[in-house]
């Protein structure tokens, strides 16, 4: 163990000494003021290295540059959407909500070959809430909900930051619902009426 | 004349302020490598002035339990202290907005009603924040002009004089041109033994702290001590920005507290000011005359005529500034003093120091003549 004593100096010339080299530390800042801290990338060599000048970057002209691959803002390409409802039950935060509509007629396939037999009135994300976790992004069985670079987006109006993915105008959803409920209609009157052929037979 | 000189001093005076506030917050952003303000106007000068707009568009609240009457004259007695003083500092060889044959004296005076205005302001808002703070800040200013005033009372033993305008004479070419003056003589370093007499030299070498070097002493403490004054880093423990709320005028908004913040950076002027006149050779050109290189002929002017009070006005202000930049320096590099540790500063290291300083000035008077 180093037993050596690390001496306390405290004499007037000690104090004016440790003045000077204060004041020194400090104007060497000042007077590196002329140097700044470049936007550049995390694997730019000179990334960890800078010793003196300014480190501001001035944010909304200037920005670190993120990965291409960045997970912030959250996407759903609801084209390729089946509504399955997994992310709104994975999202530990509840900030997805999904309203599903049985299709009555063929509504084709995603783009990984996936059937799709739902519509989706609403597919709401609310941004303010979301924590990012990207929980949804993995449970997503067709790759449809995924994770952009963007991290910029604030809103001066809260509401705004709840993002609607659907794409079925309101009118458009009460039809929807109008023909499934007729198309469940029928099928109950086709049940109603064979069970009664049968009865009549029986 | 002497509304002309009113408002020529307070446009001055509020025009040096605005440079000293957008300064302190580029020199601290540089100090610790960040920007400052950038957005409003080039560089973020218009900062100040946009401060300002805002502090005045502020609702201008009166605690209901306040002592009304001495919270609204508080800030404006500390304001008027502090601009009074402003009143006896000569801007150039013709030019001075009162030029009383006491102004030492009269500034000390006058700067020191400010401390009624702190325990007015601190007393009136009844809080006890405020009421503590105003308590610190004059326990310190109280403290502090012992020594500031002594190191002041060296200068005057040397100059004999307590015209701020003489001394400004004595410390340059221009001496033998003021009444009273005429056969006056400027000696190197005061020393008449050494025989080298710099009288017509000028420049630096018959700057107070030349002609006198223990006035650099003095100075060194009479700069200590302004900054205890004005109650700023790192002598700030009534207002520690960091620590507490905002000593004395924490419940002030708006006009009034614009007020105050006004009067504290006017102080920092005036103190720096101060320090110029008496110690750095006031309005005077640090370029001496060397034989035909007649620098400081050159750059002073004809006392009257419009380039001496051009020469005048741009030799204070420049060493004001640079004053003025050492002190943001101090600020952001030195910690903040404990009280007991501000207090033996001024009790047993300046005042003692500057006891003997008045001894050693009295001397050296008597080896200048």
């Amino acid at each position: 163990m180093d037993k050596s004593v690390v001496k306390h100096k405290v004499g007037f010339w000690d104090v004016v000494k440790s003045l000077v080299s204060g004041a020194k530390l400090t104007l060497q800042h000042f007077l590196h003021a002329d140097k700044r801290r470049k936007p550049m990338y995390i694997s730019d060599e000179n990334y960890f290295e800078q010793q003196e000048g300014l480190v501001t970057l001035t944010y909304p002209y200037e920005a670190l540059p993120v990965p291409d691959k960045g997970r912030y803002r959250l996407h759903n390409e609801i084209d390729d959407c089946i509504v399955c409802d997994l992310c709104a039950k994975i999202c530990p935060v509840n900030c997805i909500t999904i309203e599903s509509v049985k299709a009555t007629e063929d509504i084709g396939v995603t783009s990984d070959g996936t059937k799709k037999r739902l519509y989706a009135p609403t597919f709401d994300i609310d941004m303010a809430k979301c924590c990012y976790c990207g929980l949804c992004t993995t449970v997503c069985p067709t790759d449809c909900l995924t994770m952009t670079p963007v991290y910029d987006f604030p809103e001066v109006d809260i509401k705004n930051m709840v993002y609607h993915f659907t794409d079925l105008t309101p009118e458009q959803a009460d039809e929807k619902k109008q023909l499934l409920e007729k198309q469940q209609e029928e099928m109950a009157a086709a049940k109603a009426a064979a069970l009664a052929a049968r009865k009549q037979q029986g | 004349m002497a509304l002309l000189a009113f408002v020529l001093t307070i446009s001055l005076m509020l025009l040096i302020v605005i440079v000293v506030v957008y300064a302190e917050r580029k020199v601290a952003a540089f100090m610790q490598d960040r920007l400052g303000p950038t957005e409003a106007g080039p560089y973020g000068t218009l900062q100040p002035l946009l401060d300002v707009l805002k502090l005045l568009q502020k609702e201008d609240i009166i605690p209901a339990a306040a002592d009304k009457k001495m919270f609204a004259v508080a800030p404006i007695l500390i304001f008027a202290a502090v601009f009074a003083g402003f009143a006896v500092i000569p801007l150039s060889p013709s030019l001075v907005p009162a030029g009383v044959g006491i102004g030492v004296f009269y500034l000390l005076a006058i700067i020191s009603l400010d401390v009624i205005g702190l325990l007015m302001a601190g007393w009136g808002s009844n809080n006890k924040y405020a009421m503590l703070g105003a308590m610190r800040s004059v326990a310190q200013i109280v403290s502090y002009e012992i020594p500031a005033g002594l190191a002041l009372l060296s200068v005057v033993m040397i100059c004999q004089s307590l015209d701020f305008q003489e001394i400004s004479y004595q410390q340059g070419v221009l001496m033998n041109l003021f009444p009273g003056l005429e056969q006056e003589q400027n000696w190197l370093f005061g020393l008449k033994a050494l025989g080298f007499e710099t009288t017509t030299v000028g420049g630096l070498t018959t700057w107070n702290i030349f002609r006198a070097p223990i006035l650099l002493v003095a100075f060194v403490i009479y700069f200590i001590a302004s900054l205890a004054e004005c109650n700023r880093a790192p002598f700030d423990i009534p207002e520690a920005e960091s620590e507490l709320v905002a000593g004395f005028h924490v419940e002030y908004s708006g006009f009034r507290f614009a007020t105050f913040f006004l009067a504290e950076y006017a102080m920092m002027v005036l103190v720096c000011l101060v320090a110029v006149i008496l110690f750095l050779g006031s309005w005077n050109t640090p370029l001496p005359n060397f034989g035909p290189l007649a620098l400081a002929n050159w750059t002073t002017g004809t006392p009257g005529g419009m380039a001496s009070v051009l020469w005048g006005g741009f030799w204070l202000i420049s060493k004001t500034l640079v004053l003025l930049f050492v002190q943001l320096w101090a600020r952001w590099t030195y910690p903040r003093l404990r009280v007991d540790q501000l207090m033996h500063l001024c009790w047993k290291v300046l005042t003692p120091i500057a006891i003997g300083l008045v001894l050693l000035a009295g001397i050296w008077r008597l080896l200048m003549v």
